[in-house]
């Protein structure tokens, strides 16, 4: 006979004890709601994963919706150029926390073939990334698997707070491998007001650390 | 006593607002919304739901391509093209060596064109069908859909027995092919058209006489037929509204000249129109390459090494002199084949319309400058013609039959 | 070869009895005719009216960097810009390629938006790529780079991988956002 816990004492047997955030984890992991980024040929790709063949819904990821505000799982597909940056940031902002970041194909990871003068040279400069995934385009698989590792993630490593990732180290590190040739001929954020505002938390990130 | 009169006396209205424009809605639409597909914006003026203009607006999707066109040889920038139209990416790959070829005067082998001719067409079917498809989409039908990438995959599977890539394919070469048709494509490829008109049979029951979808299609976005030449319609586009202009059968390139077909057109230029020549389209497609199939000649797909642009095979680099010299050359960084000083323009009848490429050779193996005449650019432009008077909701059956792709209109 | 397109012999006789005699030249049968910057205009509509009703592209080439004449006509050499205009005939499926030439410090050529609405897009596309000014185009816009942007990218001075501009962006953390 399992030895009894005194705390409890009088509960039935078919309740469950556990962690609050294994709890939380497990309930965010089995409905991730994705937001579909998609710019460029990994969208197609990300079209067929959620078609009939592939059947993205087998892994509790089928609800794609559209509205930053109703989604959890932002999945970048395609090349992020200089005019799309803004406007990604913008939704990743607009997104809710808890929410994780796939980005998904080389172009959005590294830039892949595209090392011109208008594509950045991988979103997780400017935005947090959680998983990556290669491949030009990515096969649905890879895609799916990227969706799985990314539910073993959240129930490993998220916390109820959802402020679990310390990506802002990594983002400076590897945005400090890029020269920037001074003076810049271009503004180009299309807020100059978050735009300041951005710099200014920055600055004040760098001094903290 | 009554509230409303109190209240309607306190508003005034401002001094600018008494004009009837400033009563326009002003919409954003894009760049990241779900009809949109891809990355475009429109910004749209409303009067209530009904639009009184719309300002397209693009390059939310520019990566450099012409730029990078100047950097990469014309073996490698075949891989770019892939990315540029990417529904339906073999049409872009025989696009490109297509005006390459006319530019380097290279005669290519039989047995490469009717399997160029195969592949074109099996793109151009997956493309309408995605097109479609995706009009179905936006208009409530997402059967259809699924219907049509169920087909897609079907063609996705047949590219990846090919060559190895779902849909990146890369497949051609200057003076050839990466590699040759084997007897199992063949074989997918004769099961697919054995099958395919089946799935065509019942996506158009679902949809081509369907109450909704014709009430959503017809007469939304009407383009005449003088419109669509001053405005540089190509394709299905132009064909919807009476333009009889097939480059298949105004300048046969490849094999096409061989074949019976026919070009298909409509003379009403609405949404619905461009539905139904796409559908008939893929019809006729897979009349080309059911007549392709049964006949593809013997023989070698790339082209001898006399020209100096395609590999030779293994059994002539190990046994001739010729073979072995044109191996090292071709494989040496500062050698590779020689491109006149010279610019031609040469286009194919791709999917979306005209795809063409401007090339300038300035005797390296990379192009001076790749310039690509996509037809979306032209396509996108007229759209604040076809739209305006309807309502919001035609905003994206408009937009869907166009078949706007994002990558082919920024490049 | 093929396929060679229809001959525009007789095309050119009618340019060339209106216009006089102007540069011509032939290679895989495509016909390149090279009009001067004044009278493009003037020529484009004349060939408007003969027929080439379908204007398939405007675009442009930068030779700064290239070795020889180009198109080996000699008139053509030491211009910086070579305007494109690709014309077709849809009743005849004619085609005919307009070369006009312009230079730096103002390359400016008079837009043939007025003959085709198709220009509209193609010569905006020219003027942000290349800096070419298009006098009387209702809407001479950037069309593909961010509106703040101040170079051309495809002149050939201008490096593939830009000057730092694609990474001038703030940067959002997870403990910000």
């Amino acid at each position: 006979m399992a030895m009894k816990d005194p705390g409890l004492e009088g509960l039935p047997e078919n309740v469950m004890v556990g962690k609050l955030d294994a709890l939380a984890n497990w309930c965010r992991k089995n409905s991730l709601w994705p937001m579909p980024f998609a710019t460029a040929c990994c969208g197609i790709e990300l079209m067929a994963t959620g078609a009939s063949k592939h059947d993205l819904a087998r892994f509790g990821a089928e609800v794609f919706r559209f509205s930053p505000r109703q989604c959890d799982l932002m999945i970048v597909a395609g090349r992020v150029v200089m005019k799309m940056l803004p406007v990604l940031q913008r939704i990743w902002q607009q997104m809710h926390e808890p929410k994780w970041c796939i980005s998904m194909g080389a172009c959005a990871s590294t830039g892949g073939v595209f090392d011109t003068y208008a594509v950045v040279q991988g979103i997780d400069r400017f935005i947090p990334v959680d998983m990556y995934v290669p491949g030009c385009p990515p096969r649905p698989e890879q895609l799916i698997q990227a969706i799985i590792d990314l539910q073993d993630k959240i129930q490993r490593e998220g916390t109820i707070t959802g402020r679990e990732f310390d990506t802002a180290g990594r983002q400076l590190r590897k945005r400090a491998l890029v020269e920037i040739a001074a003076p810049l001929s271009i503004d180009a954020s299309r807020n100059p007001v978050l735009q300041r505002e951005l710099a200014a938390e920055a600055d004040a990130f760098l001094a903290r650390s | 006593m009554s509230i409303a009169p109190s209240r309607t006396a306190t508003v005034e209205l401002p001094e600018a607002a008494t004009r009837s424009e400033d009563y326009l809605w002003t919409l954003n639409f894009g760049p990241q919304h779900p009809a949109t597909h891809t990355t475009l914006r429109l910004v749209l003026k409303l009067e209530g739901e009904r639009v009184v203009d719309a300002m397209p607006e693009m390059g939310y999707l520019h990566s450099g391509f012409e730029k990078i066109g100047e950097h990469l040889t014309y073996n490698q920038y075949v891989t770019v093209t892939d990315r540029m139209n990417y529904i339906s990416p073999m049409a872009n790959n025989v696009a490109w060596h297509h005006a390459v070829e006319v530019l380097l005067g290279i005669e290519l082998t039989p047995r490469c064109k009717v399997i160029r001719t195969i592949i074109a067409e099996l793109a151009r079917i997956s493309d309408h069908l995605l097109c479609n498809g995706a009009v179905g989409l936006d208009t409530g039908a997402f059967t259809f859909f699924l219907y049509g990438f169920y087909q897609r995959e079907v063609i996705y599977d047949i590219f990846e027995t090919l060559c190895g890539a779902r849909f990146t394919n890369s497949y051609t070469r200057v003076g050839g092919l990466s590699q040759d048709m084997t007897p199992l494509v063949v074989e997918k490829i004769r099961t697919f058209v054995k099958t395919f008109p089946k799935t065509l049979e019942d996506m158009e029951r679902l949809l081509t006489r369907n109450r909704i979808f014709v009430d959503r299609t017809k007469g939304v976005g009407v383009l005449t037929k003088e419109e669509a030449i001053d405005r540089g319609a190509t394709g299905p586009v132009a064909r919807a509204s009476g333009v009889t202009r097939d480059l298949r059968k105004d300048e046969p390139y490849l094999a096409y000249a061989d074949y019976d077909f026919q070009v298909c057109c409509a003379t009403a230029g609405d949404c619905y129109a461009r539905y139904l020549v796409r559908m008939q389209e893929m019809r006729e497609s897979l009349r080309i390459v059911a007549q392709a199939l049964e006949n593809i000649p013997a023989g070698p797909v790339d082209v001898g090494i006399d020209q100096r642009t395609a590999k030779p095979d293994k059994k002539q680099v190990y046994s001739t002199i010729e073979g072995t010299i044109s191996h090292f050359e071709l494989a040496m960084s500062n050698r590779g084949f020689e491109v006149p000083c010279e610019e031609t323009y040469a286009a194919i009848e791709a999917p979306n319309g005209e795809l063409g490429f401007y090339l300038v050779g300035d005797g390296n193996e990379t192009a001076y400058r790749a310039r690509c005449r996509p037809p979306s650019v032209l396509h996108f432009a007229m759209f604040p013609q076809l739209i305006r008077g309807h309502t919001l909701s035609d905003v994206v059956a408009v937009l869907g039959s166009l078949n706007i792709i994002a990558a082919e209109l920024d490049r | 070869m093929p396929f060679i397109p229809p001959p525009v012999d007789d095309v050119l006789a009618e340019v060339n009895g209106r216009f006089g005699p102007l540069e011509s030249s032939l290679f895989r049968g495509q016909t390149r005719l090279i009009v001067p910057e004044a009278r493009a205009f003037e020529v484009l509509e004349f060939l408007k009216e003969i027929g080439f009703d379908l204007l398939v592209d405007v675009s442009c080439v930068d030779y700064l960097e290239y070795r020889d004449p180009p198109m080996q006509c000699p008139s053509a050499s030491g211009h910086r810009y070579g305007l494109v205009y690709l014309l077709a005939a849809t009743a005849t499926n004619q085609r005919l390629t307009i070369r006009v030439f312009v230079d730096d410090p103002d390359p400016t050529v008079a837009s043939v938006v007025p003959l085709w609405k198709a220009a509209n897009w193609l010569e905006r596309e020219v003027w942000d790529l290349f800096g070419i000014r298009f006098t009387g185009h209702p809407d001479l816009r950037r069309l593909v780079m961010p509106e703040e942007f101040t170079a051309h990218p495809l002149r050939k001075d201008y490096p593939l991988q830009g000057r730092g501009e694609r990474h001038n962006f703030p940067v959002i953390t997870r403990d910000r956002s």
